[in-house]
């Protein structure tokens, strides 16, 4: 009998449910964790780099590469015209060449590619390109493409009661709708009517390791595609269509991302698709790395939003009615803006109930890059319109916005959405009261407007600010999730599923179920590579999903062996199976213990299958977009952040001086990991609404190409005072793993709370009795801006920080 | 051929191309992926390397510096330390242990350069005894060049604040070996690293057109991002003579080689207001790389030092192939990325004017964020005040104002002699829109470049008069 293969020695420390390090954490602080560009590739491994288009939109008149195959090194130029299958790698919808064919739709698109020994070689081949272009009109202002009816997509209605019927679908259209009643007679009739407008910044994902991708031939006519994507199933599936090839020839492999946020679910493909196209041309691997600049204007970023908002409300500052219009610049193409603009649409309520409401979603086409999913994929774009209304309504009643706030959310009574889903956890109301008591909200608002009523130049600002998030891919089919699982025969355990990591934690939580299903310790489960080949057809790992899909198809893989084992066991022993369980090592069979790996080797020769698949498709969830209702979101989560800013109101320059956060996960599936999703999600959002700016020329060309002009925060940037916790004793109300909660994309949002103190400080020089408007994100420029403007329009009774009007001072 | 030991081990390579980074060559013919490639332009901290160097008491100290736009043969002599040298076997290095034991590292890219950094903070405070967690504005002056994108930075404090906690293990492998080779060495093709300054006025004459070097924090841009060729190539690093801060009556004469890192216990004592500027300028790491004279010299109108040496009225030596000359700072800046340099001249030093009894040094700089930014606007303003509450010498100079760093002379004319009152205030602020027509650009449009200088001028007016010490008037007061 060939020996069994003795098991390694475990030392358990960690048990299932808690706080475990992430599972590369080692491999992190060492170095020794190897991304794509740290692969020791084949000796004559060749890179890739790429030629991108100078003007927004343009005709290619002449493309002529002929200089730039002649220098060193280069091995193949690529263009349009080498692609086998097709030249197309869109998401969802057609409308994004993986190069440009003809015409050029963006400053920064993909026109040819260079093949050489070295990326540096590759990369001084492209200027030698000797291309002529036709300049035609760019659009490049969202709002006037939707006057012009320019639209990526058409439009979409969120009404109560049903709007005019089945909506047109066809090109022509411009927006979606979603309502919730008669908002025009609700906004006719209310007692107060506000109106508002926003322009709300894009955001550049900044990844720290930029996108890439690696192609190599397998010996049997296949690829196989290293890539930092967090869709391996779409750049499989892209990759084969643009090489002509079934799917079964393409392996897509992600180990891990040197972080993603969404950039990398849709954009991702492009790099793989060229490079299998140049491996396929070559014959040898091929490594394509977009460098900082080319990345930055090549990939798409999180979509800039222009809002308007009118809201009735009554003379405590509850809403009767809200009418919301949402303009999502798309950029050139569809990509994933159905997606976005949607979950743009579904949070204009954010944690409120609007009364009669509608909410209008537009997709603008302009001439720039096609904008993509980003952490919240929309919904914090979705939400400023109604916070800001929050605040609006404050200054006008001469409230505090927390009370207006606690007086809209939702409750048990007041619990259907705009778009007819009840909420059914509105946990929002008690959140906030322990909140409010934990960050001594009232006493801090007390000081600080004491505070600011003596002093000239320096004012504080205070918000409290809720988020209510929907979790569930909002196209059904994604709801969905695979898993593997293999025992071998020294008892340990390898599981691969669909989910990729990419930072948060993912395959750390993922070991932790199957761990705790098996009665293993953590040392024992081991996680895998995410490949196309193992588990088919995955979703992305994306709206906040990965746990939850991911997770329970793991834990149906584990459950699945465990029975199997405890039916295998029972027979062996002769004792009733439900009487079996699997804890600390072992299988338990009364007073009996027996041993995992005893266990195991006694199932493999009495020849049990000892590996398993499973699934998991989230229940329950249904949309109809021709109706603009359903149950798109299978729960919310739920959390509410204050922040305290400090604003010198000389120059525009602020701190965040303190922030409290309370959040929602249910119950966690691991504490540390999901205080880090909150935190780093807090600061990201802090990032967009303040520092992060985007800025193109007139001509489209992005001017913010690295980050010595694009400011992502720094150590500095987060509040020295950063207290986080989590809700506890509320398990999600439905049957997830083990009633826990998505935690990926709704902490971003309670970065709102930073810029409506930004607002607080502001408003303090007109006494609160105006609402400034302020455009994201609030750099001290948009700061200072709207102080002036406040100082313009009503003077206050406050010391003057300007100099000029104080009285003479003392001369020292 | 050059040579350096990396993590305690010492290594040679030959025909290594002038402009080559060091992390070109550790990802590339060293094979040491560990330290990452985040933006090839020093704003990340992806790279983020620890350079060890003898200091005088035997001790070996390490500074933080940007492999992506370090040249390499800078590490001529040096004892490197990666990421991949701080574990020995399965033991980590307290920082590497305290970042695990604190969950800071999430997707992992930036980790290598955070441990890196963190190497560099701990291992100073153990050498310097110092006892106890590093206070968050030691924190944030070591991490303030690491971008993370995942954590929120939260558990990366509090891992600095753990890791003195844990025993110090063997420190740095290459501790115990001594130094490979002599700091300087024969020049590679296309890179000279001149010794003493004569021989540099050699190089000169050979080569006037050669481009120097020093921190290379701003030109070696230029290859990593757009491949241009730098070569040749002088770089003035390793010449001890430039080394100096010379003091003499009028103040301190500032060598061309000293690094920003170096200059701070000098400004803590004699301006401290330039120190805080300096503390926001770049990095750490860029901060121990870049020197005084290279931001002068590179005379880019974004500059952040020049408005202060203009404002302190600063002289420079200037030396070269035609012999040594001095020039005030006012001279210097001829147009925009343009100096009085003539080819084979370089700029030896840097003088910093003492501040005479009763006269007051302000110095701010405005930028999106606090750390590790391009300056929007910056302004620096010298006066005394006299017994009468007149400002007399004022000199008041801006940054990003014009095509290059600029006196505010309609300004200073509106203070001189003048008690510094409202109605004062009012001219000087009207007077800056007369002195700078302000572009907009990337940064920042016109009216906030000039409404924030005004800002400026009007913070100026509450530090030089009194005000209750209860009412703060900037942020730090706060």
């Amino acid at each position: 009998m060939r020996k069994l293969i003795q098991p390694g020695t475990s030392a358990s420390t960690v048990a299932p449910g808690h706080a475990a390090p992430h599972d590369s954490a080692v491999g992190h602080v060492t170095g020794r964790a190897a991304y794509i560009d740290d692969l020791p590739g084949p000796a004559d491994m060749l890179q890739l780099a790429v030629g991108l288009s100078p003007h927004a939109h343009a005709r290619i008149t002449r493309l002529d590469l002929d200089e730039v195959r002649r220098q060193p090194g280069v091995v193949d130029v690529i263009t349009a015209a080498d692609i086998p299958g097709v030249n197309e790698v869109g998401a969802v919808y057609p409308g994004d060449p993986l190069l440009a064919e003809g015409k050029v739709r963006y400053a920064g698109q993909m026109v040819f590619a260079v093949l050489a020994d070295t990326l540096d070689n590759a990369r001084r081949a492209v200027p030698h390109a000797a291309i002529d272009y036709a300049p035609l009109d760019a659009a490049l202002d969202p709002v006037a493409s939707i006057a012009a009816g320019l639209t990526v997509l058409p439009e979409h209605v969120h009404e109560r009661p049903l709007p005019a019927p089945a909506l047109d679908r066809g090109a022509t259209m411009a927006s979606d709708t979603q309502t919730s009643g008669n908002a025009p007679a609700a906004l006719a009739h209310a007692p107060h009517v506000l109106a508002g407008e926003q322009v709300i910044g894009g955001q550049e994902h900044f990844y720290l390791e930029g996108q890439i991708a690696q192609a190599e031939a397998l010996d049997d006519d296949g690829l196989r595609i290293l890539t930092s994507s967090q869709h391996p199933s779409e750049v499989q599936k892209l990759v084969a269509e643009v090489l002509g090839v079934s799917l079964n020839t393409i392996v897509a492999e992600v180990r891990r991302m040197g972080g993603g946020f969404g950039g990398k679910e849709s954009q991702a493909a492009a790099l793989g698709a060229l490079a299998a196209l140049a491996a396929q041309r070559s014959g040898r691997a091929v490594r394509f790395r977009l460098p900082r600049a080319d990345d930055m204007q090549a990939t798409g970023k999180r979509h800039g939003f222009h809002n308007r908002y009118r809201v009735g409300f009554d003379d405590s500052g509850r809403l009767t009615g809200a009418d919301i219009e949402l303009i999502g610049n798309c950029g050139h193409s569809p990509d994933l803006s159905e997606g976005v603009v949607d979950r743009a649409m579904f949070h204009a309520d954010n944690a409120y109930y609007l009364g009669d409401a509608r909410v209008t979603g537009h997709r603008a086409m302009t001439h720039t890059v096609s904008n993509t999913a980003f952490r919240g994929f929309g919904g914090p774009q979705g939400m400023m319109p109604i916070e800001a209304a929050m605040d609006d309504i404050a200054r006008h009643l001469g409230l505090d916005p927390l009370d207006v706030r606690k007086r809209n959310l939702y409750d048990h009574e007041r619990c259907e959405t705009h778009y007819g889903q009840t909420v059914d956890q509105p946990l929002i109301g008690e959140l906030i009261e322990t909140l409010e008591a934990s960050s001594d909200y009232r006493a801090r608002r007390h000081a600080i407007t004491a505070f600011n009523a003596t002093s000239p130049v320096i004012r504080k600002g205070l918000a409290l600010t809720p988020v209510k998030f929907g979790i569930s891919f909002t196209a059904q089919h994604l709801n969905q999730a695979g898993a593997l699982l293999a025992i071998y025969t020294d008892g340990s355990v390898l599981i691969n599923h669909g989910g990729t990591e990419m930072g948060q934690g993912l395959h750390t939580k993922v070991c932790q179920v199957v761990a705790r299903e098996l009665g293993l310790p953590l040392e024992r489960v081991r996680i895998s590579a995410t490949r196309t080949d193992k588990v088919p057809n995955t979703s992305p790992t994306a709206a906040s999903s990965g746990a939850d899909l991911n997770g329970m198809a793991a834990r149906e893989a584990a459950i699945t062996l465990r029975e199997r084992l405890c039916e295998f066991a029972a027979g062996w022993l002769g004792v009733p199976g439900e009487s079996l369980s699997l804890a600390d090592e072992a299988l338990i069979a009364g007073e009996r213990r027996i041993g995992w790996h005893e266990l195991i080797q006694q199932a493999y020769m009495a020849r049990v299958p000892l590996s398993a698949t499973g699934f998991y498709a989230t229940p329950e969830i249904h949309y109809d977009r021709t109706t603009g209702r359903g149950r798109p979101f299978y729960y919310y989560a739920w959390g509410a952040a204050v922040s305290e800013v400090h604003v010198d109101t000389l120059t525009g320059e602020y701190r965040v001086a303190r922030v409290d956060i309370l959040h929602d996960v249910g119950d966690s599936l691991n504490p540390a990991i999901d205080r880090g999703q909150v935190e780093g999600g807090f600061v990201q959002g802090m990032g967009w609404l303040t520092s992060e700016e985007l800025k193109w020329d007139e001509a489209g060309h992005l001017l913010t190409t690295g980050p010595a002009t694009y400011k992502i925060p720094t150590c500095g940037d987060v509040p020295r005072d950063f207290r986080v916790q989590l809700l506890e004793g509320h398990p999600n109300s439905q049957a997830t793993l083990y009633r826990s909660k998505a935690v990926g994309e709704p902490p971003l949002m309670l970065a709102i709370s930073v810029w409506s103190a930004l607002r607080d400080a502001i408003a303090s020089l007109a006494d609160y009795r105006i609402s400034p408007r302020l455009d994201t994100p609030a750099t001290p420029e948009r700061v200072l801006t709207a102080c002036r403007a406040l100082h313009e329009a009503e003077p206050s009774t406050a010391p003057e920080p300007d100099g000029t009007t104080a009285d003479a001072p003392l001369a020292k | 051929m050059l040579t350096f030991t990396l993590n305690g081990r010492p290594c040679s390579f030959d025909a290594v191309a002038p402009e080559t980074t060091a992390l070109a060559l550790l990802r590339g013919r060293a094979g040491a992926c560990g330290t990452k490639e985040g933006c090839a332009s020093g704003d990340c901290g992806a790279c983020t390397i620890a350079i060890g160097t003898r200091n005088d008491r035997g001790g070996r100290h390490y500074h933080s510096a940007n492999a992506c736009i370090t040249p390499v043969h800078q590490l001529q002599g040096q004892a490197v330390v990666t990421v991949e040298g701080l574990a020995h076997g399965d033991g980590l290095h307290p920082v590497q242990q305290a970042m695990v034991d604190q969950h800071a590292s999430q997707c992992g890219f930036c980790t290598p350069g955070i441990v890196m950094s963190l190497f560099c903070l701990d291992h100073e405070r153990r050498r310097r005894g110092l006892a106890g967690p590093p206070d968050d504005d030691a924190i944030e002056a070591a991490l303030g060049g690491n971008l993370c994108r995942c954590t929120g930075y939260r558990p990366i404090r509090d891992a600095a604040k753990r890791m003195h906690t844990l025993p110090a293990a063997q420190l740095a492998p290459e501790e115990a070996s001594g130094d490979p080779a002599p700091e300087t060495a024969a020049d590679s093709a296309g890179f000279h690293r001149p010794a003493t300054r004569a021989d540099l006025i050699e190089r000169l004459r050979q080569h006037p057109q050669a481009r120097l070097i020093a921190g290379g924090t701003d030109l070696m841009l230029a290859h990593t991002l757009a491949l241009e060729p730098l070569a040749p190539l002088i770089d003035l690093s390793a010449i001890p003579e430039l080394q100096h801060i010379d003091e003499d009556e009028a103040g301190w004469w500032i060598g061309a080689g000293v690094t920003y890192s170096r200059l701070e216990p000098l400004l803590a004592d004699t301006h401290p207001a330039f120190l805080q500027l300096l503390e926001r300028l770049g990095s750490r790491q860029i901060r121990n790389r870049a020197t005084l004279s290279g931001n002068l010299a590179n005379a880019s109108p974004i500059g952040d030092t020049p408005p202060v040496l203009l404002a302190l009225g600063a002289r420079l030596r200037l030396n070269g192939i035609h012999g040594a000359r001095e020039l005030a700072i006012d001279d210097f800046f001829t147009g925009y990325r343009r100096t009085a340099l003539a080819p084979g001249e370089y700029l030896e030093a840097v003088q910093l004017p003492r501040l005479q009894a009763g006269q007051r040094l302000l110095a701010w700089k405005l930028s999106k964020r606090r750390e590790d930014d391009i300056s929007a606007v910056m302004l620096a303003l010298r006066t005394t005040v006299d017994d009468r509450g007149r400002l007399v010498n004022v000199r008041v100079a801006c940054g990003g104002m014009a095509a290059t760093p600029q006196r505010a002379r309609r300004v200073e004319r509106q203070l001189e002699g003048r008690v510094f009152e409202a109605s004062t205030l009012a001219r000087a602020r009207a007077a800056l829109a007369e002195d700078f027509a302000p572009i907009d650009d990337v940064r920042a449009s016109r009216e906030y470049r000039l409404n924030a200088a005004a800002g400026l001028l009007t913070r100026a007016f509450h530090q030089l008069n009194t005000h209750p010490a209860a009412i703060p008037m900037t942020l730090e007061e706060v």
